[in-house]
């Protein structure tokens, strides 16, 4: 399991390589907003019972490549449910999980809703504070 | 008898008994798989798909299963070891004695949230992160950061309150004392509190800070005193639910126990207060 999701992955941090040259000026002026931190956690977001896939999204946040996109049934690897949604970063897939409610949590803030899959990677890029993200969990 | 008592009150010699079992039972390699199993439940259970260790009914008996086979493998090292709790509505503050350098150690560095005092602080070299999802090896925290405020005792009261144990759709979205008290809905209790202590706790790896198990002793306790208050009222669903655990359905990992071999605790330890 682990061997096919690193290959894969791999792959897809390959394939950013040569495209973050051309994009990395790709910043939206919500990249800027800073850490999410302090905000309520008791309630859900408003509104979100849109259960259809998000749209894609691909930008730099505070330095890091995070992009999300919509995936198939079966393509994401064993031991891990199908979110229908994927979420890289700098090319490394992160484990993300949408909420009954429509909120999102990734596996590094696990306890802690946001709004969407983008919200996630945000969170995700502030949790680490630079550090890699490994494909999947080491063991 | 194993009695779990409020870490507030443990003495000098029952804080350095758990701190070396619990650093014995990680260099023996064996801590680092109450981690690993903890993470793989965290990424497998989900709202409409099979769900066991949280977001569903199971979420209390499947703590308490997991913590008895920790209890039991620090006692393999020190028989006189018991999971203390912490009370956050009680001991709601970094500087609690909890976080002094002779039990858990403190907060981590602004810099990079890292633990530098107490046991399972890096630079000691017992408390390798190996269990990770991304390249820091290091005890992180970030005590009150993430959010404010640790829930209050009325808060909790609140919780406890509620008559009915869980409820369709047996998930993130239910009403119910289960739900309310993993914290997915409502004032949000059990959620919060991982969140408050930030780093690796906020994290599908949260049992690498120790602290969590003195959480989980928490939850549990909630669970129990839940019980007491409203004692005509059980564990649901019963039968025929998919992807739930019903109350006479085993539970994985261990496909040997049900939520019902689990509702009472003292066969297995009593509380301080009991």
């Amino acid at each position: 399991m682990s061997g096919l999701t690193r290959r894969r992955a791999l792959g897809a941090a390959a394939a950013l390589t040569s495209a973050a040259a051309v994009t990395a000026a790709v910043v939206t002026p919500a990249s800027a907003a800073g850490r999410g931190h302090g905000h309520d956690t008791s309630t859900g977001p408003a509104g979100g019972h849109d259960h259809g896939a998000p749209a894609p999204f691909d930008e730099v946040y505070r330095g890091r490549r995070i992009q999300g996109r919509p995936v198939a049934a079966g393509e994401h690897h064993g031991g891990h449910h199908g979110a229908g949604y994927a979420v890289f970063v700098d090319g490394a897939e992160l484990h993300v999980m949408r909420n009954a409610d429509g909120s999102w949590i990734s596996v590094v803030s696990h306890y802690d809703p946001v709004p969407t899959p983008r919200a996630a990677a945000r969170a995700a890029v502030d949790e680490l504070q630079g550090a890699p993200l490994l494909p999947f969990p080491a063991n | 008898m194993t009695v779990r008592k409020n870490q507030a009150t443990l003495t000098a010699d029952e804080k350095r008994r758990f701190v070396a079992a619990v650093l014995e039972l990680k260099r023996s390699g064996r801590y680092d798989a109450f981690v690993t199993t903890h993470n793989a439940f965290i990424m497998g259970d989900t709202d409409n798909g099979e769900r066991t260790g949280h977001r569903s009914p199971s979420f209390l008996p499947w703590h308490r299963r997991f913590l008895l086979e920790f209890e039991r493998a620090l006692q393999s090292f020190d028989a006189s070891v018991a999971l203390p709790y912490w009370d956050w509505t009680a001991d709601r503050s970094p500087r609690s004695s909890l976080w002094a350098p002779d039990f858990l150690g403190g907060t981590g560095r602004s810099l990079d949230g890292r633990v530098t005092d107490g046991p399972f602080a890096a630079a000691t070299g017992n408390w390798p992160v190996s269990v990770r999802v991304d390249g820091r090896t290091y005890l992180r925290r970030a005590l009150g950061a993430g959010v404010r405020e640790l829930p209050t005792g009325s808060e909790v009261e609140s919780v406890l309150a509620m008559a009915t144990y869980d409820s369709a759709p047996w998930n993130s979205a239910s009403d119910g004392f289960r739900n309310h008290l993993e914290g997915w809905r409502g004032v949000n209790l059990h959620n919060r509190v991982h969140v408050w202590v930030g780093g690796q706790m906020a994290t599908g790896v949260s049992p690498n800070d120790p602290v969590f198990w003195l959480h989980h002793a928490y939850v549990d306790k909630l669970w129990a005193r839940w019980q007491r208050r409203h004692p005509g009222v059980g564990y649901a669903p019963t039968a025929g639910t998919p992807q739930v655990v019903d109350l006479h359905e085993t539970m994985k990992p261990w496909d040997d126990t049900t939520p019902a071999d689990l509702l009472d605790h003292t066969p297995h330890y009593t509380f301080d207060t009991d």
